[in-house]
């Protein structure tokens, strides 16, 4: 019975139910006996939490209230008969399954073929790294544009032939000799378009498909050489972080792009290519990688196809030694003369690049 | 300047549980949430449950007294919705398409976990008087949550005095409170 009288007692004081007299000798008592005032600490939270409990409860059952309420009214809906929207979604609860079922069936057949087409087709490390060649359709598609835009220019590609596909290259020799990636020069033959977009002839001169390196030549009476190339080609390899450029036909347009060098080694650590950090667009394939000299320092060749900005490009070492392989079979290649002198150090880039154009091409290649 | 001093007398209303007020934010609301959450995966009834978890959420909110809302209604209940799914989908291992709408987003980190934190309260209390059993459980609901006297509880429950009653509340709440301090963690 005590216990109950003083937990009454203490409800009475929470609530602030004491008169004066009563509640000094309460408080009192409470400071006297540590185990009194820990039961009023006690109780009171606890009674805190029943009257959150309480509002709360009352919340819900009101919210239910609201609810049910103006769904009835038709405020709200869930998918309930009185408007329009009601029948599509009763029709859908009806059809549900048969859709399901129809959905899945497709599912799998979908599943089926696409598992079919990737086992009989080709293993390429394609998924994870892409060439920056370009896509056949698209640039027929330009061409047939162009074409049809401008008729007294006319294409220097045979009639009969197909384009297959488009990537950029470089003069490694005022002479006309263009070098590009071999994955580019996908078939039999090869026009390249300067940046002013006059087009010339070209033959294909030598593919290495290991380093992913092509020199065609152009063999054109139309092509008038310069004296001299304005940059020299890197023997050396080139440090991280170095500043970076590049030009290129992603598009029927000479596009410049820049970044940085940030791996010495490529995909999987591929000894052949660096990494560098540039926007590539499949069209830059076969591109001149500068540096701030104006030394090419590589070939833009492929990028990783699940990160933004990753690309790899050949290093330009591979190309004196690929001439230099040629030059001891080939008496063609021999007079391949590699430039020696840069005129670029120290200009800037406006200048550099206004240098530079005329030296990149927009490679095409087309099978007949 | 009208609409949010609207805004603010709609949030004091549902602070007092004021039925107007909340059928209209209701009203307001719910369509907005209903969509985005049928468009992820859910169904009418999750759309109505997190819906409401919402309006508890800024029901506390809007009872705090420091309270400020620094946006819209709209905007802080869509954000509160959009992150409570997106966690229960998480939860259930199910797939969240992250439609990732355009609708305005604000962070409710710290109010979630509030809520959260109430809600768990909530959860306790509710399982405890839940499991007392008749008559404590009506007898308890009676004099602590609907505040009725101990006379009107008697005669209600059949006890031949307020004595009597007092003495069955007594025994009733001291189950209770020990039910809801076996679960409930003072330190938190």
């Amino acid at each position: 019975m005590d216990d109950i009288l003083l937990l009454e007692a203490i409800e009475r004081y929470l609530h602030g139910d004491m008169e004066a007299a009563e509640r000094d000798y309460f408080e009192n008592l409470r400071k006297n006996t540590p185990e009194i005032d820990q039961m009023v600490v006690e109780h009171g939270m606890f009674l805190h939490q029943m009257d959150i409990y309480a509002l709360h409860r009352n919340l819900r059952a009101s919210l239910q209230a609201s609810h049910a309420k103006l769904l009835e009214r038709g405020d709200i809906n869930e998918g309930g008969e009185l408007t329009t929207k009601g029948k599509v979604i009763q029709l859908w609860n009806k059809y549900k399954r048969v859709t399901a079922i129809a959905a899945s069936v497709g599912g799998v057949i979908a599943l089926v073929i696409s598992g079919l087409a990737i086992y009989f087709s080709p293993v390429v490390n394609g998924n994870q790294i892409e060439q920056l060649s370009k896509a056949i359709e698209v640039i027929k598609k330009n061409q047939q544009y162009q074409g049809n835009l401008i008729n007294e220019v006319k294409s220097k590609i045979p009639e009969n032939a197909r384009l297959i596909s488009g990537g950029s290259g470089f003069l490694i020799d005022p002479k006309g000799y263009i070098i590009t990636n071999a994955h580019v020069l996908k078939g039999s033959g090869a026009v390249v378009v300067n940046s002013k977009g006059q087009e010339f002839n070209a033959i294909i001169a030598h593919i290495d498909t290991d380093r992913d390196l092509a020199i065609i030549k152009i063999n054109d009476q139309e092509y008038t050489p310069q004296k001299s190339l304005p940059y020299t080609i890197r023997k050396n390899s080139s440090e991280l972080g170095e500043e970076i450029f590049t030009l290129g036909y992603p598009r029927n347009d000479i596009v410049y792009g820049e970044g940085y060098l940030s791996a010495r080694t490529g995909y999987n650590s591929d000894s052949l290519t660096y990494q560098v950090q540039i926007s590539a667009n499949p069209g830059n394939s076969g591109g001149p990688v500068f540096n701030s000299n104006g030394e090419v320092i590589g070939i833009l060749s492929t990028r990783q196809a699940e990160a933004e900005g990753v690309a790899f490009a050949v290093k330009s070492k591979n190309i004196y030694r690929m001439v230099d392989e040629l030059k001891a079979t080939d008496t063609n290649v021999a007079k391949i003369k590699l430039p020696t002198r840069s005129t670029l150090k120290g200009v800037n880039r406006k200048q550099q690049i206004t240098r530079l154009e005329e030296s990149v091409f927009y490679v095409k290649a087309f099978k007949k | 300047m009208k609409a949010d001093t609207n805004e603010q007398a709609l949030l004091k209303g549902l602070a007092l549980n004021d039925s107007k007020a909340i059928e209209t934010i209701y009203r307001d609301n719910f369509s907005m949430v209903q969509a985005f959450i049928l468009q992820n995966n859910g169904s009418y009834d999750d759309a109505r449950d997190i819906f409401q978890e919402a309006m508890i959420a800024l029901y506390e909110k809007a009872q705090t007294e420091s309270f400020v809302l620094t946006c819209q209604i709209k905007t802080y209940v869509y954000s509160i919705c959009r992150r409570l799914w997106l966690k229960r989908l998480q939860q259930l291992g199910r797939y969240a398409n992250r439609v990732d709408s355009l609708e305005e987003t604000v962070p409710v980190e710290e109010d979630l976990e509030i809520h959260e934190k109430r809600n768990a309260e909530f959860a306790i209390m509710d399982r405890a008087l839940n499991s007392l059993g008749e008559p404590c459980k009506s007898l308890l609901e009676g004099y602590y949550l609907k505040k009725m006297g101990m006379q009107e509880l008697a005669a209600e429950f059949g006890y031949t005095n307020a004595d009597n009653a007092k003495n069955q509340k007594y025994k009733c709440l001291m189950r209770l409170k020990k039910l809801f301090f076996s679960q409930y963690n003072i330190g938190d």
